[in-house]
């Protein structure tokens, strides 16, 4: 298999230590399933946590690099925000946009109850 | 007998159909001919639009006749499933969007149409964009077009396969860390990714929304050139989107480089790439200097954390983007007895395997206690890498690297294996995350007949000097790109 050097990219080193030290646990990623709303079967479970937990090994090498003093880069666009008049410009289109839902009633997306 | 006018430029059609010595409706059919001869070998469309592609052509005819019609009318295009296009299913390669027909065209689709184009199909992607391979796509792979047991890179790869094999004249793709590059190096088509802001993405399905950018596939650089200035410019639905005029960017087409410098970074010849590629690359560099360009090797230093800083960005920005596909207005709903248990086991059926995987690291990145340490550190990074690109622009005019360090890999290879899978985009990564603009063009074969793609990065919105540089090495005619074998 090619791929880069080792020692110049740095890219696979971090490869042999990513199983030497836990970075995420179970709980942990349960607690990650809930926040993103993905529901895992136990055993898709352990293998997600070995993959997410090589990913998390591998990023690490981001902190061999010291950014005390570097400015995060959030957006690489043009600076400023462009501004326009706040006018309506589409139609109403109630029965297009509810043309794709899953469960419809009335004019309305329907859901399950949420309150008793 | 076929008259193979798909295989035609779009220059070269789009004179022909000015001058009326062909039609679109003829020009569209010989695509939709080769399309339904290729496809069982390809699968690089997800959907063919045969209704929508003779309504537009007969549109597109009317058009002609009457003259002055646009550069792209009557031209047939493949559009990669992640633009919006009114009343055609748009799935994003995805079972949570696999019925969604949008409402609404995408900006680049508005323009497009507006000028006439014609939209064979819908083409095969990775799931949300996110892949190097097209094997996430929950329809199935894209196969290389050069051999079919290879993949035809990502995420992008039908449209990159579509160019590649005759079955239209260019295509729409999208590119957040390669996924245009890459499958254009794999399947040895013209690939650009603007600079980001240059092209709307309003109706364009979102991934990572600080990389994500749209561009075109082609068989020549000028066919590009001609895709792009029909694309780009304001969009006032997108915020993001660049104000500045849009050049005419045939005129930069001079063939002339002389006194061009470009740079070549150290980082990215390294040992343990696949030396062919290397070689090329070196060998279109000598061309660049006889027609009068000089080099000068450069250094990029933080190329090496560029993969990592990418996946805590995209992933982070992906797992918000992607929590509206929630079940309840529009997409896949697995019906549970609540609210909760409605988006969880919706969102477990509807989201492939590495959509999924990207969705948790992403989560956990901006979540409670771990910002800092992990999204944070990306974005300072990506200052760090951005930095990089504007010191090295201090010494040249352009930059010169390899698109990936392979050919295209076969189907299956790095499946179970994601890390080694996103080290495919360690020369393409780097670009997304300073917002610069690049494009891959064809400029070798390695001893099995695959392309190999030459990158070609500018400054921002520089595009002119990648489209002249690339189209002065094409005009040398060094290198002839081989018809693939489908």
């Amino acid at each position: 298999m090619y791929g880069p050097d080792m020692e110049r990219a740095e890219c696979y080193h971090l490869r042999a230590t990513a199983m030497a030290q836990t970075k995420i646990t179970l709980e942990q990623v349960r607690h990650v399933a809930r926040l993103a709303r993905l529901e895992w079967s136990s055993e898709q479970e352990e293998r997600l946590r070995a993959d997410m937990d090589e990913m998390l090994a591998y990023v690490d090498k981001l902190n061999e690099l010291d950014t005390k003093d570097v400015a995060p880069t959030t957006q690489v666009g043009e600076a400023g925000m462009p501004m326009r008049d706040d006018e309506v410009t589409n139609r109403a289109a109630a029965d297009a946009m509810l043309a794709n839902a899953p469960s419809r009633e009335r004019g309305y997306f329907k859901v399950p109850k949420i309150i008793e | 007998m076929a008259s193979e006018l798909n295989k035609l430029t779009i220059a070269e059609a789009s004179s022909k159909l000015r001058a009326r010595e062909i039609t679109a409706t003829q020009l569209t059919r010989d695509c939709l001919d080769r399309i339904a001869a290729a496809e069982p070998r390809l699968h690089a469309f997800i959907t063919v639009c045969e209704n929508e592609a003779f309504e537009q052509a007969r549109a597109a005819d009317a058009r002609l006749a009457a003259g002055n019609a646009p550069a792209m009318c009557g031209i047939p295009l493949g559009i990669k499933d992640i633009y919006s296009t009114k009343g055609i299913r748009t799935t994003c390669a995805s079972r949570i969007l696999g019925t969604f027909v949008p409402p609404f065209d995408a900006t680049v689709i508005e323009r497009l149409r507006a000028d006439g184009a014609i939209f064979v199909g819908k083409t095969n992607m990775d799931e949300f964009a996110m892949g190097s391979s097209t094997e996430n796509s929950a329809f199935g792979p894209t196969m290389n077009p050069h051999d079919t047991a290879r993949v035809a890179g990502g995420s992008s790869g039908g449209s990159a396969a579509a160019v590649a094999a005759h079955e239209c004249l260019g295509a729409l793709g999208t590119d957040t860390g390669g996924s245009i590059r890459e499958p254009a190096s794999f399947c040895g088509v013209v690939g650009i990714k603007p600079t980001y802001s240059r092209v709307s993405r309003y109706g364009v399905v979102a991934y990572a929304s600080s990389l994500d950018q749209v561009g075109p596939f082609a068989r020549s650089v000028r066919d590009a050139a001609i895709i792009i200035r029909a694309i780009a410019g304001k969009d006032v639905r997108d915020s993001t989107c660049s104000a500045r005029p849009v050049p005419d960017y045939e005129r930069a087409l001079t063939g002339d480089v002389k006194g061009l410098r470009i740079g070549v970074p150290r980082e990215y010849f390294v040992e343990g790439m696949q030396p062919e590629v290397e070689k090329s690359i070196r060998s279109a560099l000598k061309n660049y200097e006889s027609l009068g360009a000089s080099t000068v090797e450069i250094s990029l230093p933080h190329t090496g954390y560029a993969i990592a800083a990418y996946y805590l960005v995209a992933t982070a920005e992906a797992s918000a983007n992607l929590a509206r596909y929630d079940g309840i207005r529009f997409g896949l709903r697995v019906n549970a007895e609540d609210n909760i248990a409605l988006y969880e086991t919706t969102r477990a059926k509807g989201f492939g395997a590495e959509v999924k995987r990207r969705i948790m690291l992403g989560t956990f990145a901006l979540s409670a206690g771990y910002y800092d340490a992990y999204y944070l550190k990306a974005q300072k990074v990506r200052t760090l890498i951005r930095n990089d690109f504007e010191r090295a622009f201090e010494k040249c005019d352009l930059i010169v690297t390899p698109v990936a360090p392979t050919t295209a890999f076969k189907i299956g290879e790095k499946m179970n294996d994601p890390l080694t899978m996103y080290l495919s985009d360690i020369f393409t990564i780097s670009v997304n995350l300073a917002g610069l603009p690049g494009m891959s063009i064809p400029c070798g074969h390695d001893s099995n007949n695959l392309p190999i793609g030459m990158q070609l990065i500018a400054p921002p919105f520089a595009e002119e000097t990648i489209l002249r540089a690339g189209d002065a090495f094409e005009r040398t005619g060094a290198f002839k790109p081989r018809t693939a074998a489908v």
